[in-house]
């Protein structure tokens, strides 16, 4: 999921016990991953595909609709495996139609670069989004998981100098996550802030630097104009900075999910999307019309509040549990 | 693809015309695309069945003779049977007869309960009402700090116990001091949580039952997608709310969550937030909601906003300045500001319906700052200056530049594009419409204004 460059083997090497833990986790996450989606696949085929009719395609539009996936991305979905089963290019098998859709979906979810580039050194992140999205939890999360899990010296900017007492949460999230942080007074240039701490990241020596921004409604223009600009200004510490622009997507949001996203990529060109808030009964369908229209990955997922329920984003689980009852 | 669901009714339905009634053919094409727009607008996928299902009924048969065309009068149909399904005309809180009115406010995390909180606060406190604010938010780190903040900014008092107590606890604790310092309305902030997070949606009931609210608030998301409907009904279980506050609908979200949620619960929703700033709050009108999710544009808040903004007797003086071509520069810098009153231009183009069409408006990237820049530019002119731009020569331009913190090519192209615009004054007042092209250009939309000479 993480791409360390340079990084990997100097630890791997020097330091067996990071690495090590690493690996923990993620069998701790393919275990429970598999587990799901065994659950899962083993649903879809009992509700969905028990014969194979225009009732079939009927349901299975309205799945993926009641997911948020919207109408586009819907009826390309549908479609095509119907016509694929017409054809005869897929047996009219239940068993068989269920795992060419988990396919169709898995290829429409995984699009572009979906390892999350950390080879800057240090390397700079910044998380954008609309208000109430999850940004500041998600970079709680990431910054727990790189310096405990990973043993990386990690530096959280205070860029969101917006809304009322952000930096203390980012803050209590730091102190958790033994991250350092850096920050400036309630209403000071974002841009100021994240300058600042990429400066003192590299005085340092840190790996990595993880830029929280104010949430932003991507119909506002000035916000948007300043959100360019504090990108512009990280990279004048480092050209090829913020290596990662991610940007939080709340699983509940509806097609306007897509708008933000377009928005977003616009002014500050987005790596990635963060599925926030999936642990809820929202399945974050916008995801795949974000992937499928705009070609921007989903590269994590948060399913919980706990510091261990951030999660690479699996395709082939996502698909399987985007059609679960 | 909304903004043209008229349109789009309108060529399926072009030769209904000639026969004078909607045939069920006709009346299925038009469903399939209301089905689509409401779906594009996140109206529930059941919603919008059972919706299109009673609203064929209705434009079955239905008399398409007098109206202009058969495409505006299903828009019609559909407006209002939207419009009726959202709650008719708008809703009131209920207060308490003597005490402490208490309102409670729950919600998912992220849908803008705190802010909610502070907004509803500063609403009463425009009333005169004594406002409390009770801090039951112990989960997310800082919504405490937070609070207080924006509550204090609203001018209410909060109840804060930090984030040790129990959150039951705090609000019986708060609502017994709002009792005795006689505050006359008691808000209760609560955690954001998942409407499947069994413990926490009984703490909210415990809540509920402790305090006993006269008013039980649901916080949501303009945003939120196909999902909200469950989320309504978890929490009309738990919390049994009276009202919706719908959030974020400053953003270009259609917002059928509104819709779902009160077809679902038949809960009216009584406030919406349309903007970062604590004034930011109005009433809900289901009717202007109903024509948002239609994309048809809010003329009617753009009416009133721009009825509380502008004096009829300034409007007159101006339509007679541009009669008689006497427009200047001074009176262009009052209009602009006034313009501004009413919020920030890109929201009110969102306001006017078919921008769809008008593109140029529509994806215009408006930059405030550069009507703070013709301000500027027009504050350093003298009043003869601004009176007869022609004045400005040389030497003129390079004080003005000089005193704005503009460049003489800003100066310059700001005189260019007065004078255009009181060529196209005088084309009005002769009774030509300017086409959107030039519109574009004088706000400052277009991409940048490009300066023809004539």
């Amino acid at each position: 999921m993480i791409d360390l460059g340079s990084r990997v083997s100097a630890n791997a090497s020097t330091e067996a016990e990071p690495e090590e833990q690493r690996r923990g986790v993620f069998r701790r996450l393919r275990e429970s991953l598999s587990k799901s989606r065994q659950a899962l696949a083993e649903e879809i085929s009992a509700s969905l595909f028990d014969r194979i009719d225009e009732e079939t395609w009927e349901r299975l539009e309205q799945a993926l609709i009641l997911a948020d996936a919207g109408a586009p991305t819907t009826a390309a979905v549908v479609e095509r495996l119907e016509h694929e089963v017409d054809s005869g290019a897929v047996p009219a098998d239940g068993a068989l139609v269920r795992d060419r859709l988990i396919e169709i979906l898995a290829e429409v979810a995984s699009t572009g670069r979906a390892r999350i580039d950390l080879s800057g050194e240090p390397a700079v992140l910044m998380l954008v989004g609309v208000n109430g999205t999850g940004k500041t939890t998600t970079i709680g999360k990431i910054a727990w998981h790189l310096s405990k899990e990973m043993g990386l010296s990690v530096i959280l900017a205070a860029a969101d100098t917006y809304r009322a007492a952000a930096a203390e949460q980012l803050a209590e999230w730091a102190q958790r996550a033994g991250a350092d942080l850096i920050r400036g007074e309630e209403g000071a240039d974002p841009g100021a802030v994240a300058f600042d701490a990429i400066s003192a990241a590299r005085a340092r020596g840190a790996d990595v630097v993880i830029v929280d921004t104010a949430g932003r409604l991507h119909t506002q223009s000035n916000l948007m104009e300043e959100l360019a600009k504090v990108k512009r200004v990280i990279a004048k510490q480092i050209p090829e900075a913020p290596h990662e622009t991610l940007i939080s997507i709340d699983a509940t949001t509806g097609q306007n999910g897509l708008r933000q996203a377009k928005v977003f990529s616009e002014s500050v060109d987005l790596d990635g999307v963060v599925l926030t808030k999936l642990d809820g009964t929202a399945k974050g369908g916008i995801a795949l019309a974000i992937a499928s229209e705009l070609e921007i990955p989903v590269k994590l997922i948060g399913v919980g509040e706990t510091l261990e329920d951030l999660r690479p984003f699996d395709p082939g689980e996502y698909a399987a549990a985007l059609l679960a009852e | 693809m909304f903004d043209q669901l008229s349109d789009r009714l309108q060529s399926t339905l072009s030769d209904v015309r000639s026969r004078g009634k909607l045939s069920e053919s006709d009346v299925d094409a038009a469903m399939r695309e209301i089905r689509l727009a409401l779906l594009e607008a996140d109206v529930n996928f059941k919603v919008v069945k059972s919706f299109t299902k009673a609203l064929k009924e209705r434009c079955l048969g239905s008399d398409v003779l007098n109206s202009l065309d058969p495409g505006q009068q299903v828009v019609k149909i559909v407006k209002e049977e939207l419009a009726s399904l959202m709650g008719g005309t708008g809703s009131e809180l209920a207060m308490a007869h003597s005490g402490p009115t208490v309102i409670l406010m729950a919600g998912l995390q992220g849908s803008g309960k705190t802010t909610a909180c502070a907004k509803l606060a500063l609403h009463f406190r425009k009333m005169n009402k004594d406002v409390g604010i009770a801090a039951c938010d112990v989960y997310r780190p800082a919504a405490v700090p937070q609070l207080v903040t924006v509550g204090e900014r609203a001018g209410a008092h909060v109840y804060e116990k930090g984030t040790d107590a129990d959150p039951v606890e705090i609000a019986e604790w708060a609502l017994q001091l709002a009792k005795t310092e006689r505050r006359d309305v008691l808000i209760v902030d609560t955690a954001g949580r998942l409407h499947v997070d069994q413990d926490l949606m009984s703490e909210l009931s415990q809540i509920r039952k402790k305090t006993k609210p006269h008013d039980v608030l649901l916080v949501v998301d303009a945003m939120t997608g196909q999902d909200a409907v469950g989320v309504a009904e978890s929490f009309a279980e738990a919390a049994e709310f009276d009202g919706v506050v719908m959030t974020k609908l400053d953003g270009d979200a259609r917002g059928g969550a509104a819709l779902s949620v009160k077809a679902v619960t038949g809960k009216p929703i009584l406030f919406a937030s349309t903007g970062e700033k604590l004034e930011d709050f109005d009433k809900f009108h289901p009717d202007r909601m109903a024509q948002r999710i239609l994309g048809m544009g809010d003329v009617l808040t753009l009416i009133e906003k721009a009825e509380a903004q502008v004096d009829e007797k300034q409007a007159a003086d101006l339509q007679e300045k541009m009669r008689k071509d006497q427009f200047t520069l001074e009176d262009f810098l009052q209009q602009m500001r006034q313009v501004r009153k009413m919020g920030p231009l890109s929201g009110i183009i969102g306001m006017l319906p078919g921008m769809g069409a008008m593109k140029q408006l529509k994806d215009a990237d408006i930059d405030e700052r550069e009507l703070d820049r013709t301000e500027a530019i027009i504050l350093s002119m003298t009043p003869a200056e601004r009176v007869d731009p022609h004045l400005i020569n040389g030497s003129r331009r390079k004080r003005i530049a000089n005193g704005s913190g503009t460049r003489v090519q800003h100066v310059n192209q700001l005189v260019k594009q007065f004078d255009q615009m009181r060529v196209m004054m005088r084309s009005m007042a002769n009774g030509k419409m300017p086409d959107a092209q030039q519109m574009a250009q004088l706000s400052g939309a277009a991409p940048r204004p490009k300066v023809r000479r004539r």
